[in-house]
């Protein structure tokens, strides 16, 4: 396995590995989409749903292990990438012309990641662990939806997660292009349209996720 | 073709070698809009010798933007602002009179300052070595219309072949990336039938010598097509990537 | 006292070739590797020979002052490449090639030398395409040809406008296969100062190293030269900033006979001059003359725009003189006809540019068609002058551009040093007193493929050369030569920067040894030039220290050697009391202004074995035209 390692260590093997973990990540982030849009649809249906995965719970232990991997690699291979590549690079020119030959997005990719982990940590701290292992004075059985209700009432932690959500947007927008261009596809009359579908991407889980906290901060203050 | 001369502040990186620091010296010059910035600094190191000063040590050679020799950083673009241009083709009516440019050296740990402006891209030979050749010995040639090859991809191929080996976009990635570099000649020899025996041998070892010489990895920020005096296209590093995969997968 | 011995090949003259290859000494593989060879330079001529050596089991030492062998000046030839492959069916053959060539060389060239350069273009054309060079091709996947640079029929394959750098790419390529094999020992930025002899024998060379100043010595059996030729002697030519004669004069200096020195071709499709700061002249490819049309006013100083000058008051001047060749007339004839009807005052303006005008050829094959062919000219020409040239005429003016003289060399290559050998531009051998469109990279890389490997090898294989160390004194004694040298060019002090003296070297000799020269003119020439060399010795100032990164020292010590060959270029032109090729002479030329060649007395090549600074005896090799017959060129 001498020769698995030595190119995935290389500088093109650490590439494809950014690009193989993005894109199951994004594949990840679309179900979790699906799942989160269920709340549109109001508490009694987004708590049927939270209960069947209750059902099953050993697959979905096993399937947040195998996304845990995804993850570490993703922000492991990330973060030596960084180091790297800031080797390669020691001394910066007294002007910085970046802005005008290549886009934002592409030079924001580690602080938006970045950004991305510390909002995963502290999703992972508060709504996961609540949905895993809170315990509900209320009795009630199926507590999930007041619970994201009760939190999104809260405009601090509502903007967060909103200005989360449009910094994945800043990464998905150049990440899902990029991963085309690793793997090597790349074609005049395709890539156009490869970038188009990274931007909707990056729109769709901007808006999709984003809109839940501005959804019940708005209903919170109809409410009162 | 008679036109007033502009006046002009330049910052120029000074390091008396590559173990000294550098600075910024700054010089106040006057020059015609039709010169190219090298000649610039040939009159400005002209009037340095006059004054018994060290002038200014840049490299250049055809000053016809083939070579590869040349290589500025101007205002924090490679060669300079004009896109396609390289620095030797650089000509002053670009700026304006009043103007203050930043001249400095390529930077990348991989090409280190040998003295002022100039530096050691001696990796990119070594990256070359490893496998930028099809293998035949002088005299073993069949005849050279016996393998037709489509006009479209000799194009492409030469495309790619355009390089000039100047480094401008190791100087320009944030990340001082070869990619585009190595990737122009990957793609040369993956698009051509004479490369294709050693097409992915050739791709492991030049990407080897690559990440030893020590430049940095590619985040496809494409700084690089953006500013190589060729335009040479990214898509060449989608082909060697697509290339190193199935070599990966092969060997 | 050098002694010329041609060693033509006994023979008719399609079988001198082969029957010297059969003849040759061979070296036993095995035995290959016992002997070292070093290559100075390495653009196509050095590259390519190092490469071969390489891979034939040679130990090559290769040295060039870039900082990468793929810089070499090869690279910036835009046109093609010439061969007698004859895949357009219109007509050529190899001794058609070898015929155009010796007359294109206005007869002052080897007949046996061009029929082994005709003869072996074929396997150029096959060697590149091998190694991937991305040679144009047809819709049907064959190579694709153009016409070139006087030829009636097209036999020049190129890469866009770009032939020249693919080549050297090609041939880099293939040296690096060698430096990664083992077999080549690459040596970047490294500058030969002199070499060395032992017992009469090239054994070495002694180099500076360009990033510390350290001067070294190498060894080998034998000592190739590759590097180039020497028109940055005027200052402002078409070759790259560092090219220049060093490596070429100081085997000059030791003993190697310099032949023709009065052969530099002007090539007629330059930018005009843009100031006074100017470093050097950016060449146009020769190619658009296929299919842009040169004219100028009829009236003097005609200050008129391009597009004011009608029909009718233009002066297509080149298709009116020579109507079946036109605008593709040998680039002598071209440069000198833009010379004189710019002396005539009817230059742009009255200044010294012609138009090439390509207004004709858009309306005839369209614009698309135009850009196709010509793109990245186009390109070059709109970035360097900021005027469109799809929708103004190009404005060109002549420039010194390609040297035709250089090293006398034998059949073999080796000069009249034994062991010393002499390849490309660099040898005067195959384009007589005119280089035609095309050639230059055919030459470069068919000394370096296929002549050289044989010839080496019979040398190695009859002569036998003995290993030498660096260690004997006669390697010492060059290398403080060459220190002392360099302290004197330090030590000067004056006044002068080392550029200041070269561009008045330049201005002396465009004006009197450049595209037309007179005896009065250049009997005085030689004395300013002498005069120029004192006043270099005198007065320049070279800052810095020689042991360090130094661009002045660098240019100094090649400027001394311009100002000796300078003054050799006026007493060659002095001597040959003729018009040929590139040399014209004003007392030589009939009414209508051709030049008129001497074969009677001067159907020689003029080899000046050096004495000392401002002294040299004149050798003569005598050619014979056994094949060509001498006639009159005629491009009417």
């Amino acid at each position: 396995m001498g020769w698995l390692s030595d190119r995935l260590n290389s500088s093109i093997g650490k590439k494809i590995i950014m690009a193989t973990t993005g894109l199951l990540l994004i594949l990840f982030l679309i179900i979790h989409l699906a799942n989160n849009l269920l709340l549109f649809l109001g508490p009694e249906i987004f708590n049927e749903n939270v209960a069947r995965l209750e059902a099953i719970k050993p697959l979905v232990r096993v399937i947040e292990l195998v996304l845990l991997l995804i993850f570490v690699f993703h922000i492991y291979n990330a973060l030596k990438l960084y180091f790297e590549n800031k080797k390669a690079k020691p001394d910066k020119y007294a002007i910085n012309a970046n802005s005008e030959n290549s886009t934002f997005y592409s030079r924001f990719m580690t602080i938006s990641g970045i950004i991305i982990l510390i909002f995963l940590v502290l999703h992972l701290a508060t709504f996961w662990r609540e949905f895993n292992f809170g315990i509900h004075p209320s009795g009630e059985s199926h507590p999930f939806y007041a619970i994201i209700q009760n939190a999104f009432a809260n405009p601090i932690i509502s903007i967060f997660y909103l200005a989360a959500m449009i910094i994945l947007g800043f990464h998905l927008n150049h990440a899902f292009q990029s991963a085309f261009q690793t793997f090597g596809w790349r074609h005049k009359k395709y890539t156009p349209l490869v970038e188009k579908l990274g931007t909707l991407i990056a729109l769709i889980m901007t808006i999709g996720f984003g809109s839940i906290p501005v959804f019940f901060y708005l209903a919170s203050l109809g409410g009162n | 073709m008679a036109h007033s001369n502009i006046n002009l502040t330049l910052k120029i990186w000074r390091q008396a070698a590559g173990s000294s620091t550098g600075n910024f010296e700054e010089f106040k010059v006057s020059v015609s809009p039709h010169a190219s910035i090298l000649e610039m600094l040939d009159e400005l190191n002209n009037s340095l010798e006059k004054e018994g000063k060290i002038p200014v040590a840049f490299e250049s050679d055809c000053r016809e933007g083939i070579c590869g020799t040349c290589g500025l950083v101007v205002n924090g673009h490679p060669h300079g602002p004009q896109p396609k241009t390289a620095t030797c083709q650089l000509h002053m009516r670009v700026f304006n009179d009043g103007d203050t440019i930043y001249i400095e050296p390529f930077k990348a740990k991989a090409f280190k300052v040998i003295k002022d402006l100039i530096v050691d891209r001696s990796g990119f030979d070594k990256i070359q070595q490893a496998g930028g050749y099809v293998s035949f010995n002088t005299g073993s040639a069949p005849d050279a219309n016996a393998i037709p090859i489509s006009k479209d991809i000799a194009s492409l191929a030469l495309d790619a072949a355009e390089c000039i080996g100047c480094g401008a976009c190791v100087a320009a990635c944030k990340n001082s990336s070869a990619m585009l570099f190595v990737g122009a000649k990957v793609s040369q020899f993956a698009l051509l039938p004479q490369g294709q025996p050693e097409r992915y041998e050739r791709v492991s070892n030049m990407v080897a010598a690559m990440d030893e010489a020590g430049f940095g990895s590619c985040t496809n920020t494409y700084a690089c097509e953006a500013e190589c005096p060729k335009g040479i296209s990214v898509s060449n590093i989608a082909r060697m990537n697509r290339d190193f995969l199935k070599a990966s997968i092969k060997m | 006292m050098i002694k010329l011995d041609s060693k033509i090949p006994e023979g008719h003259i399609s079988e001198k070739w082969t029957n010297h290859k059969f003849n040759m000494k061979l070296v036993n593989p095995a035995n290959k590797r016992k002997f070292d060879v070093i290559i100075v330079g390495t653009g196509l001529a050095g590259a390519s020979a190092a490469a071969t050596l390489g891979e034939l089991g040679y130990k090559v030492k290769a040295f060039t002052y870039h900082d990468s062998s793929r810089r070499a000046h090869s690279i910036a030839a835009q046109g093609g490449i010439n061969a007698a492959k004859s895949y357009q069916n219109d007509g050529d053959s190899i001794y058609r090639l070898f015929y155009d060539t010796v007359k294109g060389g206005d007869f002052r060239s080897r007949e046996a030398n061009v029929h082994r350069l005709a003869e072996v273009s074929n396997n150029i054309i096959d060697q590149c395409v091998a190694q991937g060079v991305p040679f144009a091709r047809e819709y049907g996947g064959t190579l694709a040809n153009r016409s070139f640079g006087g030829a009636q029929v097209s036999r020049t394959f190129y890469a866009r406008g770009e032939t020249g750098q693919q080549l050297l790419l090609g041939a880099y390529s293939s040296l690096n296969r060698q430096i990664h094999d083992g077999n080549v020992e690459m040596h970047h930025r490294k500058e030969m100062l002199d070499v060395v002899i032992v017992d009469g024998q090239a054994k070495g060379i002694v180099v500076r190293d360009l990033v510390t100043g350290e001067i070294e010595s190498h060894a080998a059996q034998a000592v190739l030269l590759a590097t180039g030729g020497y028109s940055n002697v005027f200052f402002l030519s078409t070759s790259a900033m560092n090219c220049n004669v060093t490596a070429a004069w100081r085997a000059h200096r030791k003993g190697a006979a310099f032949a023709n020195p009065c052969y530099t071709q002007i090539h007629p499709t330059a930018l005009p001059l843009h100031g006074e700061g100017q470093s050097k002249l950016v060449l146009m490819s020769e190619s658009l003359r296929n299919d842009g049309r040169i004219w100028v006013s009829k009236k003097v100083g005609d200050g008129r725009e391009p597009g004011d000058i009608p029909e009718g008051e233009r002066d297509y001047y080149l298709e009116r003189r020579y109507p079946s060749f036109g605008n593709l007339a040998p680039r002598d004839i071209s440069s000198r006809s833009a010379k004189y009807v710019c002396d005539e005052g009817r230059g742009i303006g009255g200044g010294r540019a012609v138009y090439l005008d390509f207004a004709d050829a858009i309306n005839r094959i369209g614009e698309h068609a135009v850009r196709e062919k010509y793109g990245n000219l186009f390109e070059m020409y709109e970035n360097i002058t900021g005027e469109n040239p799809y929708k103004v005429p190009m404005k060109i003016y002549p420039a010194p551009h390609y040297t035709m003289g250089g090293l006398w060399v034998d059949y073999n290559l080796m000069s009249s040093i034994e062991g010393l050998f002499v390849l490309g531009e660099a040898n005067f051998s195959d384009h007589g007193a005119n280089r035609l469109g095309a050639s230059a990279l055919m030459q470069g890389l068919a000394d370096g493929y296929f002549v050289i490997p044989y010839t080496l090898g019979n040398y190695f294989g009859g002569v036998k050369p003995e290993k030498v160390s660096t260690d004997r004194a006669e390697f010492k004694q060059v290398e403080e030569e060459v220190k002392s040298g360099i302290d004197r060019l330090l030590s000067v002090n004056g006044k002068q920067t080392v550029d200041d003296i070269h561009r008045k070297l330049g201005e002396l000799l465009i004006a009197d040894v450049g595209m037309s020269r007179e005896k009065e003119k250049l009997e005085k020439v030689i004395k300013d030039i002498k005069s120029l060399r004192d006043e270099f010795w005198n007065d320049v100032k070279v800052v810095g220290k020689g042991e360090e990164l130094n661009q002045t020292l660098e240019r100094a010590g090649r400027v001394a050697d311009f100002l000796e060959l300078g003054e050799l270029m006026a007493v060659d032109s002095l001597d040959r009391n003729e018009s040929c090729g590139a040399h014209f002479r004003e007392e030589y030329q009939t009414e209508d202004g051709e030049a008129v060649r001497n074969d009677e007395e001067y159907a020689y090549v003029a080899a000046w074995e050096y004495e000392e600074a401002g002294k040299w005896k004149l050798h003569k090799e005598d050619l014979n035209f056994e094949y060509v017959k001498l006639a009159t060129r005629s491009y009417k």
